[in-house]
């Protein structure tokens, strides 16, 4: 049985990197956001520059899938799973940019100093200083982080089911 | 190719790997997250700790609710510029805006001599590098840990009954913590001013001043006053006479502190904020601080901000104290809706 093509070097690279930092992100985000204990500031610290850099890689992830596509899916997959793993794919896009946005409008929202690296790159803030929309954007930052485990969650079983129990090669074109 | 079915027949063993990874990953993010372990002390226990004793008062602040707005300016004076590179510890100016409080979560409390008074600030430079101070105005801090913070406040809770503390409930929890045995002894002993303005503020917590070679050197400060300290005089029949005494000191005319800060000598204990240090240490007078206006905070200029200790600039960096990483955790309010409203101001005097 013949696969079709594999994802690009480049899109490999850059599917394996995001998916250890955004899993790293997810665990660092609600440890933090639940700890009171001695690493909570070293770990406030990684997440801002983290989860700048997962939004630079992500704009630069979208503009790679435009330069080279993804392979098809197998043509035997029904519509209906094809369908959901384009708009499953989608979905996590949206997401990869939307919560660095969300979470640097939120400091932004909540007068805070926005450290990049260290204390001394900061970064402008992109909302106005506004206590109800802090609130606003720190449920939907918790909300949104939801969705994205989930969706991740979704996505690793699928592309088990498909590399362990269907094997048609849809694990294969992301791991070589 | 002939079609395959969509889920073709597989082992078990094919089916476990399939289940095994999203579940790990679940489990660990539970984990993670803290919802594995409902005894472990988190943002939101210790946030509902104080509501349990304080009672729910949506829209202000969960400690220190009851406060007005200050304004004005800290000066450095580039004493404290060898030890750390702070631009605001340099010669010159930078704006302020901070706020005057009592300790505890009850909006409406009556103010009282005894009760813990609290100075936050922010200054702000212009290129940026802001600080966020917070500063109460006893000697010590009655507990070393967040933990310990929390068995204390749930032992001194007033009991509904009588209004006051059980005494059987904080004996007990002087029994358990004989260490923190100096530090209840130095608070309840401690001088007491007369108000708001002739009160000396402690940060309590030590931070690491950084220089420009990187040698770190590990301080506390305090916001001594200027205005020559009174004793507490009887005030008992006015339910907000030290913020009234407050605002009309300020109106009368601008007031000062300087900021000393405290260099730890070799015997000090840096991490454990319920320790004071020795008195011969090093003094550094690095600056004055000067208010000039009072408001009240409904719309005021400290509204929406929160006082984050650990809101430092280039050249301050934070000590292994754990209490300054749990204040700084429940600072960032982990429950959105308690400032779903911008906080109001409780019912002290327009001013
Ligand atoms: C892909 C990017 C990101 C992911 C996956 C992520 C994930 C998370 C998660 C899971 C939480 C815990 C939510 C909760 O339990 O309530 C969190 C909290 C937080 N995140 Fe992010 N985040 C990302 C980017 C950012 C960025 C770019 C910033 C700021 C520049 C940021 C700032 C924060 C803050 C301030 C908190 C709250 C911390 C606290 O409550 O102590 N996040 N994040
Ligand atoms: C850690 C285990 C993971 C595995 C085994 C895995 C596996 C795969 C596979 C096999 C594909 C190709 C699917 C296809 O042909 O359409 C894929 C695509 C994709 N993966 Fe993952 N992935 C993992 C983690 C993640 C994470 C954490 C994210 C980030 C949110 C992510 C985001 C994506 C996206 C957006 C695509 C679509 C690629 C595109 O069309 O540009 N993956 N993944
Ligand atoms: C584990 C110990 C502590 C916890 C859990 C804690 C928690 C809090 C909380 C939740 C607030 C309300 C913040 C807001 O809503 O804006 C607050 C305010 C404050 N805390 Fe603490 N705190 C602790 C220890 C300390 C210590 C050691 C100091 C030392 C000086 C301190 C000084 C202040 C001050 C000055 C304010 C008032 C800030 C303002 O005026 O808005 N706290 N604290």
């Amino acid at each position: 049985m013949s696969s079709a093509k594999s994802f690009s070097l480049p899109s490999r690279i850059l599917h394996w990197l995001m998916a250890v930092m955004i899993l790293a992100m997810l665990f660092i985000g609600v440890f933090m956001a639940s700890t009171v204990g001695p690493n909570y500031y070293r770990l406030v610290t990684l997440h801002h520059p983290l989860g700048i850099a997962i939004l630079v890689l992500a704009l630069l992830r979208l503009a790679n899938r435009f330069h080279s596509p993804p392979p098809a899916l197998p043509a035997e997959l029904p519509p209906l799973m094809k369908t959901a793993a384009k708009a499953s794919h989608i979905l996590l896009y949206a997401l990869m940019i939307a919560m660095p946005l969300v979470g640097w409008g939120m400091l932004s929202a909540g007068g805070y100093p926005i450290p990049l690296w260290g204390q001394s790159v900061l970064l402008p803030p992109i909302l106005p200083h506004d206590p109800a929309l802090w609130a606003c954007l720190r449920s939907t930052h918790t909300v949104l982080a939801f969705l994205l485990f989930g969706m991740v969650l979704l996505h690793v079983g699928a592309a088990l089911f498909h590399g362990l129990i269907r094997r048609d090669g849809v694990l294969r074109s992301m791991t070589r | 190719m002939a079609t395959k079915p969509l889920v073709p027949p597989a082992s078990p063993l094919r089916w476990l790997g399939v289940v095994a990874a999203p579940t790990a990953l679940a489990l660990g993010f539970l984990w993670a997250g803290g919802w594995l372990t409902p005894h472990r002390l988190t943002q939101t226990s210790l946030l509902d700790t104080l509501r349990t004793v304080d009672g729910p008062h949506p829209g202000f602040r969960r400690n220190h609710a009851k406060g007005v707005c200050v304004t004005g300016w800290f000066e450095g004076n580039g004493n404290a510029a060898g030890i750390s590179t702070a631009s605001i510890l340099q010669p010159g100016r930078v704006p302020v805006v901070g706020r005057f409080a009592l300790a505890g979560g009850m909006p409406f409390q009556a103010d009282a001599p005894a009760k813990v008074r609290s100075l936050a600030l922010r200054l702000m430079p212009p290129d940026g590098q802001e600080w966020r101070i917070g500063t109460n105005d006893i000697p010590v801090f009655p507990v070393r840990t967040p933990q310990e913070f929390r068995a204390l406040q749930l032992a001194s809770r007033p009991d509904p009954a009588t209004g006051k503390p059980d005494p059987a409930r904080v004996k007990a929890f002087r029994a358990a913590h004989p260490w923190l045995q100096t530090a209840a002894q130095q608070l309840s002993h401690r001088p007491l001013s007369s108000g708001f303005t002739d009160d000396t503020y402690r940060s309590l917590d030590s931070f690491l001043f950084v220089a420009k070679d990187g040698t770190e050197t590990a301080v506390r400060w305090a916001m001594v006053p200027l205005q020559t300290i009174a004793p507490i005089d009887g005030h008992a029949d006015d339910h907000d006479y030290l913020f009234r005494q407050l605002i009309d000191d300020i109106h009368a005319q601008p007031r000062q502190w300087r900021l000393m800060v405290t260099v730890a000598g070799r015997h000090d204990i840096i991490d454990d904020s319920s320790q004071s240090w020795a008195d011969d240490d090093r003094q550094i007078d690095a600056g004055t601080l000067t208010l000039t206006t009072v408001e009240s905070e409904e719309g005021g200029p400290c509204t929406g901000i929160t006082f984050d200790p650990l809101v430092l600039p280039q050249g301050i960096v934070p000590s292994g104290d754990p209490i300054l990483q749990a204040r700084s955790a429940a600072i960032c309010v982990h429950l959105p809706h308690a400032r779903a409203k911008s906080p109001r101001s409780p019912p002290s005097p327009r001013p």
